[in-house]
């Protein structure tokens, strides 16, 4: 018995331990559980599942501009063939669409948790005209250089223009995909466990993201001419 | 935290089963189970690990026997060589050390390990998979393309990578390797964001984060690390395919000459794609062996029946050597022409890493110390991990100083380090994982014998191909030529006293390489006739994945949520009736034990 002896000590001690942390499991999870509880595992709807996600995804983002960023930095600076262009007025247009639509946005997330499901449609419907308008003034402002006989190859700072422009254009038609889902979504939410919960967590995260794409394009645009 | 209320009904257990598809394709195929997925990225890892291998036995065939003719295949020609190079290195960073560790046993075991049902977005892990499959058949196409496979490296270097006319295989075969590339990108994003997502949100009642396994640990480092590390490969793939397909000059410099043809470019910098490319690369490396070393801590304290020795510091420790490895990236540019100030800095931060990396090897040697150790295969192969990672990553001290690194970049020591550390030891990190989850994954076990067979002659085996490499490393050994002989002809003279420890790496990497088919074979025979295993805990072990049925059904707790009370490694916890308590035993247990032994207190103070 004398492994015994020593033992209860070292049970005593352990409790101060981590590994071997012996924590009573309260009622919400225990003292072990943190912020997001385990307890919303075996098919209880999690809503904070998309939001951690969305937040995630956005940080892969980030790194996807901040490496393109660097990138522009250094090419600026490491030969004298660098001709900023200057700024399709087209883009000003741009600018304000995307802005509104944040705007648009916002509205219909507001009629949602009020409950007005028809406003919030027809605000989220507005949303995503107004980012199709953005693309189409991006694409526009593309035509506008191409004609100017401005190229991809033409210079370092206009293949940056499109590089940038097209990767973030591309990230928006994401979010109009995600759009498009909430729209359908809407029809569907009164049918399943969960709906109106869903449908809440689902808007706050395609907005958040939305958000970040129209805060990424202000970015994009005070680089591409201002930074120069 | 919004259901907090919602969510109590009580410690009862709530049974809500979720039934498995019931058609083969949406069980077998296109699956959105967590293990089903997980064991078709093992699948993908194992065709990769095979083609990887064999490009590696003809690189030694050849440099071998240059002028050799061999059957079936002819000459390897140095355009070849540097084919099989490319390939071999491709292949094997990312569809075998970054695909097995993280998607397949990470897909597999971080779900059950922390209690949970499946991934937070199965439809997305899916698709990562399906991504990633995709990714590896363009790879493979390379090598069927006009003019074959790319030569310029897995690091894919510009300006050779950037010009098409550059060499054999740098045409369409290049830009099928970014296009691989980039695929492989996206799939592992998915994967990363799965994966942070799941262990944040989806923990079981009482899993609370310093309760985790440290195999979870390791794979959600590993996560953020793919997170913020792959967006950077993808960004630099987008602009070397347009250098070389639409004529923008990021990479390629003005009044470059290929062929004697000046190229159209202008001002790009070779050394931007360096760095854009060793930013995601070094991490890479870390993504490759820190699931390994997750599993060893495992492997370890579950066969030494002690508990983990210092889990804080482990855990602390994963994560200084994930955050650590973002900035070091320069030590493999030391020779760019980098200023050698910026030189001293990334050589200081990497010989930091290595004060987490001991404390790594410290505390398992701390688990191991005075433990019931019992060696079964993958305790063999955890230990093996330990012996390559030591052996490996001291020769990362000697690169990591910039004086050092001068004389040895590019030549065989390089290759001997790196093969050490983040090939070998991961792959034994696998196999180590493979041995140990096998009567979990298909309830039967793998053979014992051949493992133990498998693992003391690949132990031997890859000692002896790496070993050799540092001191030819030593003596200037070039690495990524083709050629050190032409015609019977040695062609760098001062290499010729080599030709013996050449000769006796093509031999050790030629038995090797023939041993895993004794792997090969437990495997796949195991599958089907090996040892049934009728219990859910065949190691006495104590994470939730023991605590379920072997292989575990559909929606792994048979929907009865487990719920946590202890830490993952309560070994040989003195007053216990076992060696082992499992994380799902209630306090209840433990308490009366304590009163019990309480008598025996007072004999503790002689």
């Amino acid at each position: 018995m004398g492994t015994m002896v020593t033992s209860t000590e070292r049970v005593a001690q352990k409790k101060i331990g981590v590994g071997g942390g012996k924590r009573p499991v309260g009622p919400n999870g225990g003292p072990g559980g943190n912020g997001h509880g385990g307890d919303d595992a075996f098919g209880r709807f999690s809503p904070s599942k998309y939001k951690i996600g969305i937040w995630v995804a956005l940080a892969s983002v980030t790194m996807l501009f901040t490496a393109l960023t660097s990138a522009y930095i250094v090419r600026a600076n490491s030969s004298n063939d660098w001709k900023p262009l200057d700024a399709p007025l087209l883009l000003w247009l741009s600018t304000a669409l995307i802005l509104a639509s944040s705007l648009t946005f916002e509205i219909a997330r507001r009629a949602l948790k009020r409950g007005n499901s028809a406003l919030y449609n027809r605000w989220l419907m507005l949303t995503v005209l107004l980012g199709l308008g953005f693309l189409a003034s991006q694409l526009f402002a593309w035509r506008e250089l191409v004609a100017q006989g401005i190229y991809m190859a033409s210079n370092p700072h206009s293949s940056f223009f499109y590089v940038l422009t097209g990767a973030h254009a591309l990230h928006l038609l994401g979010g109009i995909l995600g759009l498009d889902y909430l729209l359908l979504r809407s029809r569907r939410a009164g049918l399943e466990d969960h709906g109106e919960e869903k449908r809440q967590a689902m808007a706050s995260s395609v907005a958040l993201y939305w958000h970040f794409m129209d805060g990424l394009w202000i970015y994009l645009f005070l680089l591409l001419f201002l930074w120069r | 935290m919004a259901d907090e209320n919602v969510a109590h009904e009580g410690h009862e257990a709530v049974v809500h089963r979720h039934e498995p598809p019931k058609s083969f394709i949406r069980k077998y195929i296109f699956s959105l189970d967590h293990k089903v997925i997980g064991v078709q990225y093992l699948m993908l890892a194992l065709a990769a690990v095979l083609v990887g291998m064999t490009l590696s036995i003809l690189m030694r065939m050849s440099l071998t026997w240059p002028d050799m003719n061999w059957p079936l295949i002819g000459q390897i020609k140095p355009d070849q060589y540097l084919a099989l190079l490319t390939i071999h290195g491709t292949m094997m960073v990312f569809f075998v050390l970054t695909t097995a560790p993280q998607g397949g046993f990470g897909n597999y075991f971080l779900p059950i390990q922390i209690g949970a049902e499946d991934m937070a977005f199965p439809v997305l892990n899916m698709l990562s998979f399906w991504v990633t499959l995709v990714g590896f058949i363009v790879l493979i196409f390379a090598f069927f393309v006009d003019q074959g496979a790319p030569i310029g490296g897995w690091t894919a270097y510009p300006p050779l990578s950037a010009i098409p006319s550059a060499g054999p295989g740098q045409g369409t075969g290049m830009n099928l390797w970014i296009i691989s590339i980039a695929i492989f990108c996206v799939g592992s994003l998915l994967g990363a964001l799965n994966f942070i997502t799941t262990l944040l949100n989806l923990r079981a009642k009482g899993m609370s984060l310093m309760r985790m396994p440290l195999t979870c640990w390791a794979w959600f480092t590993t996560a953020v690390l793919a997170l913020l590390a792959f967006p950077v490969l993808l960004a630099g793939g987008v602009l070397l395919f347009l250098d070389r397909n639409l004529g923008t000059s990021f990479f390629v410099p003005a009044g470059l000459y290929i062929k004697d043809v000046i190229q159209p470019h202008s001002g790009g910098s070779p050394i931007l794609w360096q760095h854009l490319f060793w930013f995601f690369g070094h991490p890479e490396v870390y993504i490759a062996i820190l699931p390994g070393m997750g599993l060893t801590s495992h492997i370890l304290s579950t066969f030494a029946r002690k508990p983990v020795f210092g889990y804080r510091a482990m855990v602390f420790a994963i994560f200084a050597i994930g955050l650590l490895g973002f900035f070091v990236w320069g030590h493999h540019m030391f020779i760019s022409g980098m200023s050698p100030y910026s030189a001293m800095a990334f050589s200081i931060l990497t010989l930091s890493i290595g004060v987490p990396s001991a404390v790594k090897t410290f505390n398992w040697i701390g688990t191991l110390w005075r433990g019931k150790i019992r060696f079964t295969t993958p305790m063999l192969f955890a230990l093996g991990f330990v012996s390559l990672f030591v052996a490996g990553g001291i020769t990362g001290l000697v690169l990591g100083q910039t004086s050092l690194d001068l004389p040895m970049h590019d030549t065989y020591f390089v290759l001997g380090h790196f093969h050490l550390v983040m090939g070998v030891a991961a792959i034994f990190g696998m196999f180590a994982g493979v041995y140990f989850w096998f009567p979990k994954m298909f309830g039967r076990f793998m053979s014992e014998k051949l493992g133990r067979i498998h693992f003391w002659i690949t132990f031997v085996g890859v000692y002896s191909i790496f070993v050799p490499m540092h001191i030819m490393g030593i003596v200037g050994m070039p690495r990524r030529y083709s050629r050190f002989a032409e015609n019977g002809q040695q062609i760098y003279l001062f290499l010729e006293n080599l030709h013996p420890l050449v000769l006796f790496v093509t031999i050790a990497a030629v038995i090797t390489f023939a041993t895993q088919f004794i792997f090969f074979f437990n495997l796949f025979w195991s599958m089907f006739k090996g040892k049934k295993c009728t219990v859910n805990n065949p190691w006495e072990a104590t994470t939730l994945e023991w605590a379920t049925t072997s292989p575990p059904p559909h929606d792994n707790f048979a929907g009865v949520p487990p719920v946590v009370y202890r830490g993952a490694y309560e070994f040989a916890v003195p007053g216990a009736p076992k060696d082992f308590i499992m994380q799902t035993e209630p306090d209840g247990a433990a308490e009366v034990e304590e009163v019990a032994s309480g008598n025996g207190h007072d004999g503790h103070k002689h």
